[in-house]
């Protein structure tokens, strides 16, 4: 294929306006996007340092490469590091921020300057944050459990505190700009039943950022209130209670997880039905099950507490509402399945990362309903179970989907493809990886090796070693499409408009698209996934 | 521009969820703690000053009304009543705040400021860490309060510049608008927080 002649290329959001402060002033949803991809990689493989090094303290049963001390900092920054500013950012404030405005039809999201405060904030808290870690590290867990963190810890906790507080806002924002976007700017025809499923997970994602964070910020400042003041709210000693600060903080932070996995699971839907060219199986069970999702993790918070002390009678409760906010999730995994049966499979990069995700988060969630039950949990909790059952359903579920969704959607972001053979690499080098790493972890949690020890007795090595030698492959995976993403940019072919002939608004402009997205307003006349239309009408011709 | 008001107005309200959320925090605490220290409930709030908080309540309540008086102004477009409305709303928080000084520089006084400055006196028979807790959380809510009021001050101030140079007209008057949902919303986290702190001893004859 060559071009006859050469053809200006055409104004896109990418040459539209050059020079760094049209970046950093730009009030594009897209060029927000992409300044949040920049940074929360940056974050991913800075809070994926801090696993290399926790894995490798874990090879040896000894406590030899850091002192008990320093690894307790290890792991709350891993953990700080990949919750508030990699995980719960990383599907909405890239994807979302980009696909969103673009998927109801319009130019831009509601408050495109809040937007761009979104992302100043999460920059401000993640500067505060390093900071923090840099001047000598938080050693409390990510949790920040009390008395800890108010009285006796001697690290940054106000410092880190303060900076996921800040972080918070930057959720709140986002997640306000979706709900407003999504209800009042959507284009002609295009009904609440016709939303692609992206949108609705990323709705019933933003439900949960306005709600729960709130509650997690003033969570945080009562810790910093307490610790700088000596206010004793959190503390036994003063009369106060540590278990009113677990409610708090869990009330938002088990919500949080749905924030994090909601959209990945509206990647998953995309994908899924693009590459069995089929429409989804039960649209409405699948749209719906997104909002249970929201709804029932409300409601769920204190399975995070079950040995903490809290009654017999509210630890029932909140068991079996656990097992119920499970159904939900089976509900997408069952139609997610329904809609590959039958279809016209094919296995492109994003369909491997996509099957993959089905099953991993299937163990994942599935262990979470082992764990739902107590007399399970109470064996297993605070053990390397709880560690693998959660990295299976981030990891092996969202950041899965999240590799998926950046996959998927790049050729529209970049307008190029990546190297199919590289990608097909990587995606099998995570998969393996991420088994390898984890898989052993549910082995050595069940026989009883405690999280959050930098030592352990020798007969967890093996095990341990397993485990660390799935991270460097795993690592090798992620490291890889930063390479051949960055390479496709100056040597990647054309994408095209719709190189994946998929159903959507944003697949109808060009890649990438121009700055107001599209050329006219769209009106929709058809449902979501209309994929047998797609798949019997001839091959449209390019609109360059 | 109606589309815009929509919006705005959307996201505006789904902001003050999240506020009720984030003071909601601070109030399930509070319920908490009432509920297993009543006692020193009761004590705590003996020591606050109802004159002042009842006649903060009137000032906010009034800042209220010059702020409706103000939306009002704006959706006829009248700069002069604008400006006039927006600057009583200015001056009724900054009382607000001088009264809630006052208060707190006599908190201080009295030692009833726990972990900086505790040495309170007749705490009767209630336990006086529990009456620390009481105090803690006095200071968090009304000084989260009166932080949102400082915030609040500060979008008046800059709608009051604003309306000045002749911004507002009866099309688009909608930032107007929007900080009155705000301020009426810090005026009515105020009501619940006056009888929750100040009148609790009125709540039975002890």
């Amino acid at each position: 294929m060559a071009t006859a002649a050469t053809v200006p290329e055409k104004t896109n959001y990418l040459n539209a306006d050059y020079g760094i402060k049209s970046w950093l002033l730009t009030t594009d949803h897209k060029r927000i996007a992409l300044l949040y991809l920049a940074s929360i990689t940056a974050f991913f493989f800075l809070g994926g340092f801090f696993a290399m090094l926790i894995r490798l303290e874990l090879l040896t049963p000894a406590g030899d490469l850091l002192q008990a001390d320093t690894y307790n900092k290890v792991f709350s920054m891993h953990g700080i590091i990949m919750v508030f500013f990699f995980l719960i950012p990383s599907v909405p404030a890239v994807l979302g921020n980009f696909l969103v405005p673009m998927m109801v039809g319009a130019k831009d999201l509601a408050f495109p300057r809040i937007n761009l405060l979104s992302w100043y904030i999460y920059i401000l808290g993640g500067c505060i944050t390093l900071y923090a870690m840099i001047t000598g590290g938080v050693d409390t867990g990510w949790t920040f459990y009390t008395p800890f963190s108010t009285t006796f810890s001697n690290t940054n906790v106000v410092l880190a505190a303060v900076g996921v507080f800040i972080n918070g806002f930057s959720s709140i924002f986002t997640g306000l700009n979706f709900i407003v976007t999504i209800h009042r700017m959507r284009a002609p025809g295009l009904t609440w039943n016709r939303l692609p499923l992206f949108l609705w997970s990323n709705y019933a994602a933003a439900v949960i950022m306005v709600l729960g964070t709130p509650v997690v910020a003033i969570t945080l400042l009562l810790v910093a209130f307490e610790r700088l003041f000596h206010f004793g709210i959190f503390n036994a000693q003063l009369g106060g209670d540590p278990l009113l600060f677990q409610h708090l903080f869990w009330f938002y932070s088990h919500p949080a997880v749905y924030i994090m996995i909601l959209p990945g699971m509206g990647v998953i839907s995309e994908v899924i039905c693009c590459f069995s060219r089929k429409r989804v199986f039960g649209y409405d069970f699948v749209a719906l099950a997104s909002i249970g999702i929201a709804v029932l993790g409300f409601l769920v918070w204190a399975h995070h507490m079950f040995v903490a002390g809290i009654s017999l009678y509210a630890a029932l409760v909140f068991s079996i509402l656990t097992m119920f906010v499970a159904i939900p999730s089976a509900i997408k995994v069952f139609n997610w399945t329904a809609t590959m049966y039958k279809g016209s499979i094919r296995l492109d990069t994003p369909m491997l990362y996509a099957i993959g995700f089905i099953g991993l988060f299937t163990i994942g969630g599935l262990t979470g309903v082992f764990l739902a039950a107590l007399g399970i949990d109470v064996h297993v909790t605070d053990t390397y179970f709880i560690v693998a059952h959660f990295h299976y359903v981030m990891v092996g579920g969202m950041v899965m989907a999240y590799m998926c969704g950046l996959h998927f959607w790049w050729p529209k972001i970049s307008g190029k493809m990546y190297p199919e053979f590289w990608s097909k690499i990587s995606a099998l080098l995570v998969f393996i990886g991420f088994n390898l790493t984890f898989f052993p972890q549910f082995i050595v949690g069940y026989l009883g090796m405690p999280r959050r020890y930098h030592a352990y007795p020798p007969e967890y090595q093996v095990l341990n070693v397993l485990s660390t030698a799935g991270a460097s492959v795993l690592a090798v995976g992620y490291l890889l499409p930063m390479i051949y993403f960055a390479w496709s940019l100056k040597y990647g072919p054309d994408a095209g408009n719709n190189p994946w002939r998929a159903a959507g608004l944003e697949w109808q402009t060009s890649s990438p698209p121009p700055t107001f997205n599209f050329d006219e307003t769209p009106v929709v006349t058809t449902e979501a996934y209309n994929y047998d239309e797609i798949d019997n009408q001839p091959q449209e011709a390019e609109v360059v | 521009m109606d589309q815009q008001h929509e919006t705005a107005t959307m996201g505006m309200w789904l902001f003050l969820v999240t506020e009720i959320m984030f003071f909601g925090g601070m109030f399930c605490a509070y319920l908490v703690y009432r509920y297993n220290y009543f006692t020193a409930w009761d004590v705590g709030s003996q020591h606050m000053e109802i004159k002042w908080g009842a006649i903060n309540t009137v000032v906010l309540i009034c800042s209220s009304l010059t702020m409706v008086l103000a939306v009002h102004a704006a959706k006829l477009g009248n700069k002069k009543m604008i400006v006039f409305f927006l600057f009583l709303t200015i001056l009724l928080g900054a009382a607000f705040l001088g009264i809630k000084a006052v208060e707190y520089t006599n908190h201080w006084n009295a030692g009833e400021v726990p972990g900086l400055n505790w040495h309170p006196s007749e705490l009767g028979n209630a336990d006086p860490r529990h009456v620390a807790i009481f105090f803690s959380l006095y200071f968090c809510m009304t000084g989260m309060h009166a932080l949102h009021m400082v915030i609040g001050i500060g979008l008046l101030t800059w709608l009051l510049i604003r309306a000045q140079k002749g911004d507002f007209t009866s099309e688009y008057n909608s930032p107007v608008e929007m900080t009155g949902l705000y301020w009426h919303f810090v005026d009515v986290v105020w009501i619940y927080l006056f009888p929750l702190l100040y009148l609790v001893s009125h709540h039975h004859h002890s």
